[in-house]
């Protein structure tokens, strides 16, 4: 199963419903709520910081007999290092994305702990994608 | 501690889920920090927070957390109380501040999650 969805930069009013849509397909294919809290929330932190830092993106998720794999490709400013983008606590975030309870520079950490496998590229000026693989069991 | 029972000790109002008000609370956690919140493995606690928008119902949402304090009567908009319906989740307000909340409910029994 391939599902497709966008996510539009800057609105906060939409920001999570990607997250929740595949939250409940998941809990229709019986998957272990563990395995779902994981996906979602990284899901969540990454469909998130289209919001916060892009300008727009596409999410796609693809689900197979043993996992689901869920690429974020986004249109924006881009991550010059992404390595200081990974360390906790670092963060460019607006003071209106720090209002809705945002930019503690956890997010992309916390991904890459949920995920089983993960992997982050970017270019300045043009986007960022991010490749997150979760195992069902 | 009992929902119901809990809800008293902060002097607090239920807003909705007012049908869970006989479940128990073992577990809080209190942050405005919902990336914080989101790195919680565990489920089933009440999150104390005293940031009111549809982000923190939506973070409650995908760390499968069912009961939400919102403190210093901050104000729960319908967009939020639909949200949290459409989970299943109990939201309470109180107008005690975080600290005065936090601690109450701590001496009343309520175990931190860390
Ligand atoms: N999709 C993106 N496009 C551009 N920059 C990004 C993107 N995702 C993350 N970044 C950059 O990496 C930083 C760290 O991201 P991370 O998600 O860890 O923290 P945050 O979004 O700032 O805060 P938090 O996720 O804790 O709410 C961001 O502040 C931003 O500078
Ligand atoms: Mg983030």
């Amino acid at each position: 199963m391939v599902l497709e969805y966008k996510v539009e930069g800057g609105d906060f009013t939409q920001a999570g419903n990607v997250s929740s849509s595949v939250k409940k397909v998941l809990k229709q294919l019986g998957i272990n709520p563990v395995v779902i809290k994981r996906v979602v929330v990284a899901l969540y932190e990454a469909e998130v910081n289209i919001v916060a830092h892009a300008y727009r993106g596409v999410v796609t998720a693809t689900l197979d007999d043993e996992g689901i794999r869920i690429v974020l490709d986004d249109e924006g400013p881009g991550i010059a290092s992404i390595e200081q983008a990974m360390v906790k606590g670092y963060s460019t975030a607006s003071k209106e994305v720090r209002e809705m309870g945002f930019g503690a520079g956890m997010g992309l950490p916390n991904i890459k702990d949920n995920a089983d496998e993960f992997t982050i590229t970017s270019k300045v000026g043009v986007g960022t994608r991010l490749d997150i693989y979760i195992h069902y069991v | 501690m009992v929902l119901k029972e809990l809800v008293s000790v902060v002097n607090g109002k239920v807003l909705c889920g007012e049908s869970h008000i006989n479940e128990s609370i073992e577990y809080a956690f209190a942050s405005d920090l919902m990336s914080d919140v989101l790195t919680l493995r565990i489920t089933n606690f009440l999150l104390i927070t005293g940031l009111a928008n549809v982000q923190s119902v939506r973070t409650a949402e995908m760390s499968d957390l069912k009961y939400l304090l919102f403190a210093r009567g901050k104000k729960v908009t319908d967009d939020m109380i639909e949200l949290a319906q459409e989970n299943d989740m109990v939201i309470i307000t109180t107008p005690y501040s975080l600290f005065k909340t936090s601690g109450l409910l701590y001496s009343a029994g309520i175990q931190p999650v860390y």
